[in-house]
C-alpha cells in the first residue's frame, strides 16, 4: 500500500505499523514526534497503530526560529 | 551598576525571568556560534520551530548546543497560515518539549509575514482553553491587544516592524498605547534590527524584546549578542529612572547667572 511520508509517497507493506515504519526508517526519534493523519502519536502507541493506505505521515522535530 | 536589580524580574504567567532578552534560535551558523551567542545574550527564553525531519539527512545539530535546563524552549507556531494550523502546530511543539507554552504566530502573507489578527485571536482562545500558555505574535494594534489579552493570552508581543527586516521600532506610538492599557507583559517583537531600537522599546516601558535576526546575522553574532542584553539593561534602568520631559527649545545646563564679563544693567 502508498503512505505519504513528509509530503513523499512511499510505498509500505499493508501489514505496516509505525513502529515497524520506524524501524524501516532507521530512525531514532530523539527529540522528534510522529504526526499520522494530523494527530502527533504518543511513543508507546506505535506498536498498536497500524498504517493504512493513504495515511500521511509526518516526522518532525525542533529547528531553530524567531 | 550601583543600583540592584535582582528583584526586577520579568513575570511571565507567574514565571519568573531574570533576563528581559528573548533570544530566536534562526539563521545561526554553527551550533558552537549559537551555544555562544544565547551565552552572551543572558537569556532565559529561546524560541524554536517546528519542521519536518529531512529523511535523508536525519541529523540536524542545530538545536543540540541549546542547555535545556538554562533555557525554556519556546516553541513558535511558524509556518501557520491560519487557526486550525497553528493549534496543530502548537501541540505537536507541546509533544516535544513536554510543556505548553507557545509563541503564537499566523502569517498567511509571505512578503511581509504580517499576522492575521482574526485568526490569531481565534487560534489564541482555543490554545487557552486547551491550557496553553500563549504568547501571540501581533499587530501593534491596541484593540487587538485587549481582545487577546482578554482572551487570556500571557503577553502581547506586538511587531515593531516586518520580521528580519531590522527596521526598529517603526510602531513606537501604537505600543506605548498597548503598555499604558496592558495588564499583561508587552514584548516587543520582530524587526529590531539594532541595540538602541531594544533599548528604545525598553525605555518606552515595553517588559522586554525577542531578537533574532539582528543577532544571528550579525558579522560577530556573540558579540552583537552582549550588546543586546546591554542595551535591555540600559533601556530597562533608564524607564525605571523616569526620562525627564521633552522641550521644542532649549534649556541651559549651566547657570545663566554669573558669567564672565557679564555687566550690571
Amino acid at each position: 500500500m502508498r503512505i505519504v511520508l513528509n509530503g513523499e509517497p512511499r510505498e509500505v507493506e499493508a501489514t505496516h505499523s509505525l513502529e515497524q515504519l520506524v524501524r524501516e526508517l532507521g530512525m531514532t526519534l530523539q527529540g522528534a514526534a510522529l504526526v499520522l493523519n494530523g494527530e502527533v502519536i504518543d511513543r508507546g502507541e506505535f506498536g498498536r497503530t497500524a498504517l493504512r493506505d493513504g495515511d500521511a505521515v509526518e516526522v518532525v522535530r525542533l529547528v531553530g526560529g524567531g | 551598576m550601583t543600583r540592584p536589580t535582582e528583584d526586577d524580574k520579568l513575570i511571565i504567567a507567574g514565571r519568573a525571568f531574570g533576563s528581559r532578552l528573548l533570544t530566536g534560535t534562526g539563521k545561526f551558523g554553527q551550533p558552537e556560534q549559537l551555544r555562544a551567542a544565547l551565552a552572551a545574550s543572558g537569556t532565559e527564553i529561546v524560541t524554536v520551530a517546528v519542521r519536518r525531519v529531512d529523511l535523508n539527512d536525519p541529523a540536524d545539530r542545530t538545536l543540540t548546543a541549546i542547555d535545556r535546563d538554562r533555557y525554556l524552549l519556546l516553541p513558535n507556531t511558524s509556518g501557520a497560515r491560519d487557526a486550525i494550523e497553528a493549534v496543530r502546530i502548537a501541540k505537536i511543539a507541546a509533544a516535544i518539549v513536554g510543556h505548553r507554552w507557545v509563541k503564537l504566530e499566523v502569517t498567511p502573507e509571505p512578503d511581509y509575514l504580517l499576522p492575521d489578527p482574526v485568526a490569531t485571536l481565534q487560534a489564541a482562545r482555543e490554545l487557552v482553553a486547551q491550557g496553553f500558555t500563549v504568547l501571540p505574535y501581533m499587530n501593534a494594534d491596541p484593540i487587538l491587544a485587549r481582545h487577546l489579552e482578554e482572551a487570556g493570552c500571557a503577553t502581547l508581543m506586538p511587531l515593531a516592524s516586518p520580521i528580519g527586516s531590522n527596521r526598529g521600532l517603526r510602531t513606537a506610538d501604537l505600543i506605548r498605547i498597548i503598555i499604558e492599557q496592558a495588564h499583561v507583559p508587552v514584548v516587543v517583537d520582530a524587526g529590531l534590527g539594532a541595540p538602541s531600537h531594544a533599548a528604545a522599546a525598553l525605555e518606552l516601558g515595553a517588559d522586554a524584546v525577542l531578537v533574532n535576526t539582528a543577532i544571528a546575522t550579525a558579522a560577530d553574532p556573540v558579540g552583537m549578542a552582549e550588546a543586546f542584553a546591554l542595551a535591555v539593561v540600559a533601556g530597562r534602568r533608564a524607564f525605571l529612572a523616569g526620562l525627564p520631559a521633552r522641550g521644542d527649545r532649549a534649556s541651559a545646563s549651566s547657570p545663566l547667572v554669573g558669567r564672565l564679563g557679564q555687566v550690571a544693567p
